[in-house]
């Protein structure tokens, strides 16, 4: 194992003072800082979730972490390895699960969900039946050859859960990837995922704005403060038992407690978010 | 399925209905000339139908017009052909490279704003009167529709489902391959008809200006000899030739970009 390196074990991923500053492309002196100081790790097998108020730069930390944007300033390692985006490009140990609709529209939901080791050079056969054995783990057996407009919201979800987990990546980031879908089918996916985290145990690096979900899934929370300059401002050990059901867990008492907690820490960030964008608008 | 029927009858029925007039109205011996102080004279500059559709099946039976399609079809294929990979190529490599794309920019739009069909005595002077100055034609009109579309095709792509592809593990290559191109082609297939059309355009308007072969050539031939019969057959030939060419287009089209969503899928029962 590359993690354990003389006797130290190296997070999955540890992002370290990460900062990111925009520059307006119109007007150049217009500089917008989304997060400055960013320090967290993710341990191997640990499920991470960030909360913060909207629009406070939870996905520009998810992007430096996957190497697809370079921080303005910082340093990000993946098991130990320097991860430089300039020069190396993304993450090659992460997969990705995007906020918005990134499936292949050109490409059915197998061929969706096969080309990530298409791309890897896996033979066709071997990765069809790979890709196969996911969409019926994801409960889409059968819907291989639909291309993703003849699916429904919810599948094109559980394709794209699919697509990313196929490749068993040691790191998995998500980007509030449930927040499109209706409560029902968003806790069906949420218990899903916590069923195959269960088995793989990956490391999890999971954004939202629900706190909700964040608790449900989550061995630790991590709250932003708004934006400009988001910050971690707390952070908060989930000590419920697993396995869990995000349904059920959320009426148990220690949860409620939890909720509390972790509400009270934020209600302040959000309200100032809130005004901030009532601002803008 | 009533109204289509319907629409059906009624699209026959404006063919036949402007059949007859034409008929009416250019035969020397049905009425008494209204415009025109020459009874033969209407017949003299729109033709007669029965004349029309005379030489058409004298030329089918005869096989004398197969050659000529033959070339005329040929030219617009190839001219499709070349200007669709051309226009392609270009496109992929503009849209991908910026800085080129901005130095190249004032010169597209030029070559794009003028009228390109007059290349033609150029191209017929570079090329001789064969096949390939109507394929240079041809491949102009068609370049700029293709060349267009990919550049805004790949400029389009959804920034998500690159950043997903690049997460899965695509390199420079297979980016190209499995996004950019698939993205380009629906655009570059949501012009096809208009290619096609133009295609064809190119090769008969070359013809026309200078050839040896060909419909278009055919027709010039004829209106030589103030053979008005037969311009109009060879308009009507053509005519047929491009709407057969479009419905092929339009199968080859709903083939290929099945997955594109369309809306009203649903039966009535």
């Amino acid at each position: 194992m590359k993690a354990v390196d003389e006797g130290v074990v190296h997070p999955a991923l540890a992002l370290d003072r990460i900062t990111c500053t925009f520059i307006s492309s119109d007007d150049p002196n217009q500089r917008y800082t989304a997060v400055k100081d960013v320090t967290l790790a993710v341990a191997p097998g640990e499920f991470v979730s960030v909360v913060g108020p909207t629009g406070c730069g939870k996905s520009t930390l998810l992007n430096v972490g996957a190497g697809l944007l370079a921080p303005s300033s910082g340093h990000v390692h993946v098991f130990g390895d320097e991860l430089d985006a300039r020069v190396a490009g993304v993450n090659r140990r992460a997969g990705y699960m995007f906020q918005s609709e990134a499936l292949m529209p050109w490409r059915s939901a197998i061929g969706n969900v096969v080309a990530g080791l298409e791309f890897r050079g896996v033979a066709r056969e071997a990765a069809l039946q790979r890709g196969e054995e996911w969409l019926s783990r994801v409960g889409l057996a059968g819907f291989g050859d639909r291309y993703p407009h003849e699916l429904s919201g919810g599948m094109r979800k559980r394709v794209a859960l699919a697509q990313t987990l196929v490749l068993d990546p040691d790191i998995i980031l998500m980007d509030e990837p449930f927040s499109a879908l209706d409560v029902q089918t968003r806790q069906l996916m949420e218990n899903e995922l916590l069923d195959i985290w269960q088995a793989k145990r990956k490391a999890v690096l999971f954004i939202t704005h629900d706190l909700d979900e964040a608790i449900a899934l989550s061995d630790r929370v991590i709250v932003l403060s708004a934006g400009p300059a988001t910050h971690p401002i707390a952070e908060f050990d989930i000590d419920l038992a697993r396995p869990r059901d995000v349904a059920e867990i959320r009426s148990d008492p220690r949860f409620v407690e939890l909720h509390a907690q972790i509400w009270s820490a934020m209600k302040e960030e959000v309200l100032k978010g809130y005004r901030q964008t009532k601002v803008k608008a | 399925m009533k109204r289509k029927s319907s629409v059906r009858f009624w699209q026959i029925a404006m063919l036949v209905i402007v059949i007859a007039l034409w008929y009416v109205l250019t035969s020397p011996t049905l009425l008494p000339p209204i415009y025109f102080k020459n009874a033969t004279q209407a017949a003299f500059f729109f033709g007669e139908p029965l004349q029309v559709a005379e030489r058409i099946w004298t030329w089918f039976v005869s096989g004398e017009i197969y050659l000529h399609l033959g070339v005329t079809l040929l030219e617009t294929l190839l001219a499709f052909v070349c200007g669709t990979l051309f226009g392609l190529g270009v496109g992929m490599w503009l849209a991908l490279a910026p800085s080129a794309a901005a130095v190249f920019d004032p010169y597209i739009k030029g070559a794009n704003a003028m009228p390109r069909v007059i290349l033609a005595p150029i191209f017929g002077v570079w090329f001789g009167l064969g096949i390939w100055s109507k394929v240079a034609l041809g491949m102009t009109l068609v370049f700029f529709i293709v060349f267009f579309n990919v550049f805004q095709g790949v400029r389009e792509v959804s920034p998500v489902v690159l950043a997903n592809a690049r997460m899965l593990g695509a390199s420079k290559r297979q980016l190209m391959r499995s996004v950019y191109l698939p993205s380009a082609m629906s655009w570059v297939f949501s012009s096809l008809h208009t290619s096609v059309g133009l295609a064809f355009v190119g090769a008969v308007v070359g013809e026309y200006l200078g050839s040896a072969r060909g419909v278009g050539y055919l027709i010039l031939q004829a209106e030589g000899t103030f053979d008005i019969n037969t311009v109009f057959a060879g308009i009507v030939v053509l005519t047929a030739f491009a709407l057969l060419l479009d419905t092929l287009v339009g199968v080859v089209e709903k083939r290929l970009m099945k997955w594109q969503p369309r809306s009203g899928e649903t039966e009535k029962l």
